[in-house]
């Protein structure tokens, strides 16, 4: 008796499943999407960081979960893209940077002492603001990554790369010229070569820091697509610029104000119900 | 109507003014070469590149240049190589393991502009002080030593410029697909393979004309060297030598060398050229 209570308490203490519980019953068909989350992927604890004397993020805590799409949402500056960083990293090798707190990948601590941090980058993919091909052809492009996480087979790398670029949907689009340049292709498709390139590491996590800003209409559709073709596979974080978009893929929003987390909670009840005034505000476009 | 004016009378002077500029140089540059070619030409003949100097006036009647050319590319290969072995792990090492704006870095590349800018006698000086010490005789080996002295800081700056103008998302990128950094810099050297082959021409053109650096340390010799012990001729000495003679005919065998010794720098320069044009294409 006492056991089943305190799991009962366990499960409503994560901050996912109080949203969960909540939600069930304010709304049914919120709660069979959310049902679908199974547990955090990402879990982030009380998070610090200051760049040279700047308070970038503030005691962030929050849970990105598995399998689905979240967007991190806000107006510029907010901390959205450092955010992103601290998830694979990519922060520490700028100078003046001090990082408090937890992440949690899996339940890891990526920032405890005997991580390797190959490994960490290695579960996730990352998708930049610009694309940036690596100088080399479409085909070593892919083969990149897997090639220095040891497979030297080229049987194995033609199969590895026609399927992350039928994955990425740009297969039928370079077939016949992979020995050309990646800078010889297109914007849009520079961006999903490089999803293919970041697929091809074999990663659980997809992090995109506003990656179809810089693309036109017709890619980032093509883009968005694949995000929701490839997120019962992968957990998606987007961080994003665009309501719009937000509203179109995600399943879980975080928005987030001057370095804090203002709301975080499915996707629909997010938009159609926030609890914040500030979120209300955003939303309603009082600021941007 | 009148502002417009102005500025169209001002746009015409500057444009005279870079255009004079350009003409000048370029005219009094291609003089040198009229007066190189000139002097140089009724003195060349197969003789002079393929066979050694056979003696009389002192330094150079019969015979050829073959020693101080051979001497010549001996000196730019083995400096160039060993320049490159020191020059490329230091330029990674100040972009890719100290941190932006750290100190070591920054004192790094004062002290290469430092000694980009000392004159070769000095290095010359120093070579031979350091030989002296040693009880060593001027050499090939020494020659090529100085010579890379006097070339690693143009190696170094040349090459940091454009390392340093790898854009961070392209590290970004390896690094995220799970790249150690010293995997990153297979990428980082394919973006860079042409400003390598630049700056390698650069210090090509300086180490292979430099008549101060070798004058103490390499030597001069009519036999070409075959080891490295020994001392070995190089055609900016052959041609200071040459020209420091009072008879005619030696001074046209100086114009000789010098025309031997442009064209050289031509055919590097053109290969260079040609090399940096097939690696660039994957170039960002």
């Amino acid at each position: 008796m006492i056991q089943n209570l305190l799991r009962v308490e366990k499960y409503v203490d994560s901050p996912l499943n109080k949203m969960q519980v909540m939600n069930d019953t304010l709304n049914q068909v919120d709660a069979d999407q959310i049902l679908k989350i199974h547990k955090p992927h990402i879990s982030v604890r009380n998070l610090n960081v200051y760049l040279t004397k700047n308070h970038i993020l503030k005691n962030v805590s929050l849970d990105i979960p598995d399998k689905a799409i979240t967007c991190i949402i806000g107006p510029s500056g907010c901390g959205k893209t450092t955010l992103l960083k601290t998830f694979n990293r990519l922060l520490q090798n700028s100078i003046d940077v001090r990082i408090e707190g937890d992440v949690l990948v899996d339940g890891e601590n990526i920032h405890g002492k005997g991580v390797e941090v190959e490994n960490i980058r290695k579960k996730m993919g990352l998708l930049s603001q610009r694309p940036c091909p690596l100088p080399m052809s479409i085909f070593d492009n892919i083969a990149y990554g897997p090639r220095i996480h040891g497979i030297r087979r080229k049987k194995t790398l033609t199969l590895m790369v026609e399927k992350y670029l039928r994955e990425a949907g740009l297969w039928e689009e370079v077939k016949d010229r992979l020995k050309s340049p990646a800078t010889s292709l297109s914007i849009g498709q520079q961006q999903r070569l490089c999803l293919a390139r970041g697929l091809a590491v074999k990663p659980e996590i997809i992090l995109g820091d506003e990656a179809t800003s810089a693309l036109d209409p017709i890619s980032s559709k093509k883009i968005e697509e694949l995000f929701l073709k490839l997120k019962d596979q992968y957990s998606i974080v987007l961080v994003t610029h665009t309501l719009r978009q937000a509203k179109r893929i995600a399943d879980y929003v975080v928005f987030m104000y001057l370095g804090e987390v203002i709301e975080a909670g499915p996707a629909a009840e997010f938009f159609n119900n926030p609890k914040e005034k500030l979120t209300k505000e955003y939303l309603d476009g009082y600021f941007s | 109507m009148r502002h417009m004016r102005v500025k169209r009378i001002e746009e015409k002077i500057f444009k005279t003014l870079m255009m004079v500029a350009t003409l000048a140089i370029v005219v009094s540059l291609f003089m040198i070469i009229v007066a190189v070619v000139k002097r140089g030409l009724p003195a060349m003949s197969w003789d002079m590149v393929s066979k050694i100097p056979g003696g009389g006036f002192y330094i150079g009647k019969e015979g050829g240049l073959l020693n101080a050319i051979i001497g010549s590319l001996y000196i730019v290969i083995g400096s160039i190589t060993l320049g490159l072995c020191f020059s490329l792990p230091i330029v990674l090492y100040i972009n890719l393991y100290l941190p932006e704006k750290s100190r070591l870095a920054q004192f790094t590349r004062l002290s290469f502009d430092v000694l980009f800018g000392i004159p070769s006698i000095v290095y010359g000086a120093f070579g031979f002080t350091i030989m002296v010490y040693l009880g060593l005789r001027s050499s090939l080996l020494a020659g090529i030593l100085t010579v890379t002295m006097l070339i690693i800081p143009i190696l170094i700056r040349s090459i940091d410029e454009v390392v340093r103008r790898v854009p961070k998302e392209m590290k970004d990128a390896a690094l995220s697909l799970g790249a150690t950094r010293s995997e990153t810099i297979r990428v980082i050297l394919r973006q860079v393979v042409p400003g390598i082959i630049t700056a390698v021409l650069l210090s090509v053109g300086r180490g292979i004309g430099d008549a101060a650096s070798v004058l103490f340390t390499a030597g001069y010799t009519d036999s070409i060297p075959t080891s490295l012990s020994q001392p070995v001729a190089t055609l900016p000495l052959a041609i200071f030598f040459q020209l420091s003679s009072p008879i005619a005919e030696v001074q046209d065998r100086a114009y000789a060398a010098a025309l031997i010794l442009t064209f050289i720098v031509l055919i590097l320069s053109l290969a260079g050229r040609y090399y940096s044009r097939k690696y660039s294409k994957n170039k960002i």
